[in-house]
């Protein structure tokens, strides 16, 4: 592992990739605080730059560095004016608005910024314990087992999209899943389903597809309802920066606690920051007695530290099974998986024994993002929320702008931005019916994956017979039923017992 | 039906054609010796297509029932009038035009265009201000796109030739 590290702290030290990784996170906070444009988006535009780059390792670090500067700027401008620009900071506008509303969104801010940064750096050193351990299960895996692993991620994802709607969640995977055969296959050189059009023969594009399920949608949001971005309001004060010892000491355990927490839920596939903010979040909210607890959504300390830390540490979590089983635990990773793909890495258990400089350099340049972040965030602050007091008018038109160069700079194709249109508007009427858009995407960019290590252990094994002569992947198929059923199952329960007839446990 | 079923129907019928090309079109191109692969180019889409339909059903017959909780900051579509949807629908058509205009009338002036009017459909009349940051910003992105990411954006209209 020493030997891993020295090898990632070489590849990380070098000049360039020191300017990519201070570079990402600045871009990435600066573009996150802006409503409307995620991780996700962020990273959809930074691809065609990052592919440019050509050399995976510095591309990845880019991107991660992107990845926790966009978390870090989401919270920035979740705390100042209460609008969570991604989805995993929603949880911290619960107490940290509240404080901005009592003149304290500088220590807000602050509390924010260490709790990312520790639940950053913890989570980077669970990483490198964890990650390997992981590599060597998985290196045992065939690609029999690979497809069942991809079933299990789909399924987790569509589980964990929405409460009680596994069966929207279900479809839009199994749509994503549809629009991933569109185009010619690698296992068969034949196009399928592409109508006669020349424009769909390489399949639908991939940042296309991410900007009109994400972006688009919530750029129209923030268009027909102008309470939801706020900036003619304004930030708030910033100053008190300091927090006391005696608050130091409340937050602490939090942080730790949340860190690991965090982790482990980002591990999962499917779970993800978000999950990991409100779990976090409630844990808390649990543990803390009496007056505390009263304290919670008012303005606690510890109702802030908690989905922070947590959010960061499930980030640098869901590069776990991204970098070792190449399976996406979220909509962002699994943007980052396409990026990878782009550039010709594979991640799955090899990646770690072929190009263990990707691998470790991707690590180290956690430990280097979260430091930046740190030093950005604190005294930057003020300066820093200044972007927010662009006007809606402008803002908007260079979100859309955004979206549009993000598809047309991949594709160098018009008719792109004309199937991104259409799509933007399909995603925000399914917006509308509260069908999650994720499970969409991720079924997407699995899609093809899955159908390729189906048909590769059709093949190999001569038929659906593999499915029951390996245990394992009978194992993870099960599991992935159980994932898929096991929330409507405790949703149904929870109805009964409402409805006050006992349950047989 | 609320508007969730009724999408879950159109999901569906999409998909009921998805599976008729699958299940009766696909096949009769395929050449023989591919005939004796246990897998077929259309056996994936085959799969695909039932348990979509399956599913697609399950949400048009409401056989899960939702807890009636919708996302707290979502919209509610059965106040669209209450919305913005004009300007909405403006920018919309704004950005099919702009995709229409990006080739023949160059990055540029599409651009230059699309930005301030962006502006103007979402009510802002300062115009100096809109042209002065629609330029700089066009062409700095296209300085940017076009020395950095060395991607071609034809920058002026086809007569110009470039």
């Amino acid at each position: 592992m020493l030997e891993g590290i020295m090898l990632g702290l070489s590849t990380a030290l070098s000049p360039l990739n020191i300017m990519l990784v201070i570079g990402g996170c600045l871009i990435g906070t600066f573009i996150g605080m802006l409503p409307g444009l995620g991780p996700m988006s962020i990273i959809a535009i930074m691809i065609p730059v990052a592919v440019s780059i050509g050399d995976p390792s510095a591309a990845l670090i880019l991107l991660a560095g992107v990845y926790y500067g966009a978390i870090f700027g989401g919270s920035t401008s979740s705390i100042l004016i209460n609008a969570p620009g991604v989805a995993s900071t929603v949880a911290t506008t619960f107490d940290g608005f509240p404080l901005t509303q009592q003149g304290k969104a500088g220590k807000a801010l602050t509390v924010a910024a260490i709790s990312s940064f520790t639940g950053g750096t913890i989570g980077a050193i669970l990483l490198m314990i964890f990650a390997p351990a992981l590599v060597s299960v998985a290196l045992s895996f065939h690609s029999a087992e690979y497809f069942a692993l991809m079933v299990v991620g789909l399924s987790a994802i569509a589980a964990f999209a929405g409460t009680g709607q596994v069966g929207k969640a279900v479809l839009m995977t199994l749509l994503g899943l549809i629009m991933a055969t569109v185009g010619e296959g690698a296992l068969f050189n034949a196009p399928r389903f592409t109508m006669g059009i020349m424009d769909l023969q390489s399949g639908f594009g991939f940042v296309t597809l991410a900007m009109a399920m994400f972006a688009l949608p919530e750029a129209i949001y923030l268009v027909l309802d102008p309470r939801r971005s706020a900036t003619e309001k304004g930030e708030g004060e910033i100053k008190d920066l300091r927090i006391t010892r005696a608050e130091a000491r409340e937050i602490a355990p939090v942080i730790g606690r949340q860190s690991i927490q965090g982790f482990l839920i980002g591990v999962l596939p499917g779970a993800g920051a978000t999950i990991a903010s409100f779990l976090g979040y409630a844990v808390e909210r649990n543990i803390a007695k009496g007056e505390d607890q009263e304290k919670f959504g008012k303005g606690s300390l510890k109702g802030l530290a908690a989905p922070e830390s947590a959010n960061n540490a499930a980030c640098t979590g869901s590069f776990v099974p991204l970098l070792t089983l190449g399976i996406p635990g979220s909509g962002t990773t699994a943007i980052l998986l396409g990026a990878l793909v782009s550039l010709s890495v594979t991640p799955g258990p090899r990646l770690m024994v072929d190009e263990p400089q990707i691998f470790w350099a991707v690590i180290i340049s956690m430990y280097i993002g979260n430091v930046v972040l740190l030093i950005l965030n604190l005294p930057l602050i003020p300066y820093i929320a200044k972007v927010l007091a662009v006007p809606r008018t402008f803002l908007i038109p260079f979100i859309l702008f955004f979206t549009l160069m993000g598809a047309y700079i991949g594709q160098n194709n018009a008719t792109e931005l004309l199937i991104l249109v259409g799509f933007g508007i399909c995603a925000t009427i399914l917006r509308f019916a509260d069908y999650p858009l994720a499970p969409l995407l991720i079924g997407f960019i699995l899609g093809s994956m899955l159908e390729d290590n189906f048909s590769r252990s059709m093949q190999l094994e001569g038929g659906i017979g593999f499915i029951f002569e390996r245990p394992m992947t009978m194992a993870l198929l099960v599991f992935a039923v159980i994932l898929v059923l096991l929330p409507s199952y405790r949703a149904r329960r929870a109805r009964l017992r409402q409805d006050g007839v006992a349950d047989g446990d | 039906m609320a508007l969730d079923r009724w999408i879950a129907l159109i999901i569906m019928m999409i998909c009921l054609v998805y599976g008729y090309a699958a299940f009766f079109t696909m096949d009769a191109s395929l050449p023989p010796f591919m005939q004796r692969n246990p897998i077929w180019p259309s056996t994936f889409p085959k799969i695909l297509s039932v348990l979509a339909v399956l599913a697609a059903l399950s949400v048009v017959l409401g056989l899960e029932a939702s807890d009636g909780k919708s996302d707290a900051s979502g919209i509610d579509y059965r106040k669209l009038g209450d919305y913005k949807i004009g300007q909405a629908a403006a920018l919309l058509a704004l950005m099919v035009i702009y995709a229409l205009c990006l080739r023949p009338a160059g990055f540029l002036i599409s651009t230059t265009v699309f930005l301030v009017a962006g502006s103007v459909i979402l009510g802002e009349r300062r115009w100096i201000m809109m042209i002065v940051v629609a330029l700089i910003a066009t062409v700095g992105i296209w300085a940017l796109v076009q020395s950095v990411l060395g991607i071609y954006l034809r920058p002026w209209p086809f007569f110009l030739g470039v």
